[in-house]
């Protein structure tokens, strides 16, 4: 699946919410639910220290795909961790450099991606990019 | 039609009408606003003191011969007045005017760096917001003074007995806060200013956290500089306030250079103007010091005794109910602390908590409230702090309470 394909399922699935408990109550099941990344990248290198919660990104490349696993100590922070590597996880550099994250805001989730939360998750989308962007010159 | 302050006896219902965004709604809920401690909600009266200052006296001020000018110079003048009766300093010069307590405490802090050699202490308080510790390590990084920390116990009060193996004929400085930002404790400043005088070395408070709680005097704590912010106490942001005793204030050199703040420029030497002008360069925000004489007159048409009484009231209220939420746990706990609660559950991670109770309407904080050294002291990331002024009521604590309830069934 594209990116883009990805981004219309997402808010497929969450247009059948009806307020924001319902939306929030399915983040904190991702949240809970997904073991998002192995131990040993939960390291001093791969963490983005926000001042609210902390995330963990880690990327490696698999037949020309990203892989990004990334993990945080706040259970919202992560559920929505899981939604963007749902996105960009596995994906060709190319297209996960020229993607947008406006899907986020369609979800209603956009106040998390404000920097004034400083929960991490800015800068894990920032590192996301820039992770494919290395990815991409070592494939040209 | 313009707003007068008038206030008989203490009335919470009757002050919520003197903030107009008390009334508001945020995410589809009345709005309970419970982060006093960041800043306080501004009342009418303020808000017309700022709108009138634009509407008919905007000019620059001490330089004009014309009319317009003159009135701006008495209002801001009389501000500082107002800034010196409150804090019942001994001259109205050594009422500064800075845009906010982190320019004062850095105004100090360069202030120093000319009189401190190589080797002599400063002594700041494990209990400091990062404007009361990174201005001073600058201090040590350039004069090579050593920086020692007063400790804390788990109630998050400052170990006394430990700052008194600290103080030695080397200490040359001594700051900590009035107040505690993340815990509330209130820290026992005039005994730390005898201590420190006993030594010779000058003490500077951080009133950040005390302004709106309790009123200081200056003369009394027999204290060398006292910082504040307009925007913790009913005024608006980027204005406050530094004390400090002429003889100290003196011996400090300018912070900035520029306009207002010299007697004489020629190219070969710059005279600088007396105090208070010597730490004022350039043009102030003169509506806003108006401003902020207005809220001092507010705050104290309420009273102090009646805010403290009230507030207690809040702090016990919002404890006892907390406390009955299984695996909450209150930091701060001293006997003494003003109405600040810092909070976490068991097994949630305060970001958490803090995003679901936005989602009703409630505004708390979260995080490290830029005070590390306590979180790392309690080995976690943050804790929710609820704060309380005046203008809350015990049926928003109620509210509070629910709404955690909520976030906790929701994030087990």
């Amino acid at each position: 699946m594209t990116i883009q394909d990805i981004q219309s399922e997402i808010i497929d699935e969450f247009s059948m919410f009806d307020d924001w408990m319902q939306r929030y109550e399915y983040m904190i099941d991702l949240g809970k639910s997904m073991p998002l990344i192995n131990d040993q990248y939960k390291t001093e290198d791969n963490l983005i220290k926000g001042c609210q919660s902390r995330v963990w990104v880690y990327a490696e490349m698999k037949d020309d795909n990203v892989i990004f696993t990334a993990d945080s100590d706040a259970i919202i922070t992560k559920g929505i961790i899981a939604i963007i590597i749902r996105v960009f996880s596995n994906q060709h550099p190319k297209d996960i450099i020229k993607a947008d994250t406006n899907f986020i805001d369609e979800i209603g989730l956009k106040e998390h991606l404000s920097p004034t939360r400083a929960n991490g998750l800015v800068s894990m989308i920032k590192q996301i990019k820039l992770y494919a962007l290395a990815y991409q010159t070592q494939l040209n | 039609m313009k707003s007068t302050i008038q206030h008989i006896a203490f009335n919470v219902e009757e002050i919520r009408k003197d903030f107009p965004i008390l009334s508001r709604k945020v995410n589809g809920n009345p709005l309970v606003y419970f982060d006093n401690a960041a800043t306080s909600q501004t009342p009418q009266v303020v808000i017309d003191a700022i709108v009138n200052y634009y509407s008919s006296i905007n000019a620059n001020i001490h330089r004009g011969v014309h009319s317009l000018s003159q009135e701006a110079t008495d209002a801001y003048e009389q501000a500082r007045q107002k800034i010196q009766t409150h804090f019942n300093a001994k001259h109205s010069h050594e009422i500064i005017l800075t845009s906010g307590t982190t320019h004062g405490i850095n105004l100090v802090a360069h202030g120093f760096s000319s009189l401190l050699q190589q080797g002599d202490e400063i002594i700041v308080s494990a209990l400091e917001h990062h404007s009361n510790i990174v201005p001073w390590q600058m201090l040590c990084e350039q004069t090579g003074a050593i920086l020692k920390v007063i400790p804390m116990n788990q109630e998050g009060e400052l170990v006394i007995s430990d700052y008194d193996n600290l103080l030695s004929e080397k200490t040359k400085l001594v700051f900590v806060n009035h107040i505690s930002n993340a815990l509330g404790t209130i820290n026992p400043i005039k005994e730390i200013i005898n201590k420190a005088h006993n030594v010779g070395a000058a003490v500077l408070i951080d009133g950040a956290q005390s302004c709106p709680h309790l009123k200081p005097d200056v003369q009394a704590l027999d204290v060398d500089f006292y910082v504040a912010s307009a925007h913790k106490m009913c005024g608006p942001t980027g204005v406050g306030v530094l004390y400090g005793k002429s003889s100290w204030l003196n011996k400090l050199p300018p912070y900035q250079g520029g306009g207002e703040m010299i007697a004489e420029v020629t190219f070969k030497k710059t005279t600088y103007a007396d105090l208070p002008h010597k730490f004022e360069a350039g043009t102030p925000n003169i509506c806003g010091v108006i401003a902020f004489g207005v809220a001092i007159d507010y705050i104290n048409s309420i009273g102090f005794d009646n805010i403290a009484a009230y507030e207690n009231e809040l702090l016990n209220h919002a404890t006892k109910n907390l406390l009955e939420i299984e695996g909450l746990k209150i930091y701060g706990t001293s006997r003494n602390k003003t109405s600040v609660i810092s909070f976490n559950i068991e097994g949630i991670h305060p970001y958490d908590i803090g995003s679901i109770v936005d989602k009703l309407g409630i505004a708390v904080r979260t995080g490290h409230h830029c005070a590390q050294p306590i979180m790392d002291f309690y080995n976690i990331p943050g804790t929710v702090r609820a704060s309380f002024s005046f203008y809350n009521t015990l049926e928003e604590i109620d509210v509070l309470v629910d709404a955690v309830k909520k976030a906790k069934l929701m994030l087990s």
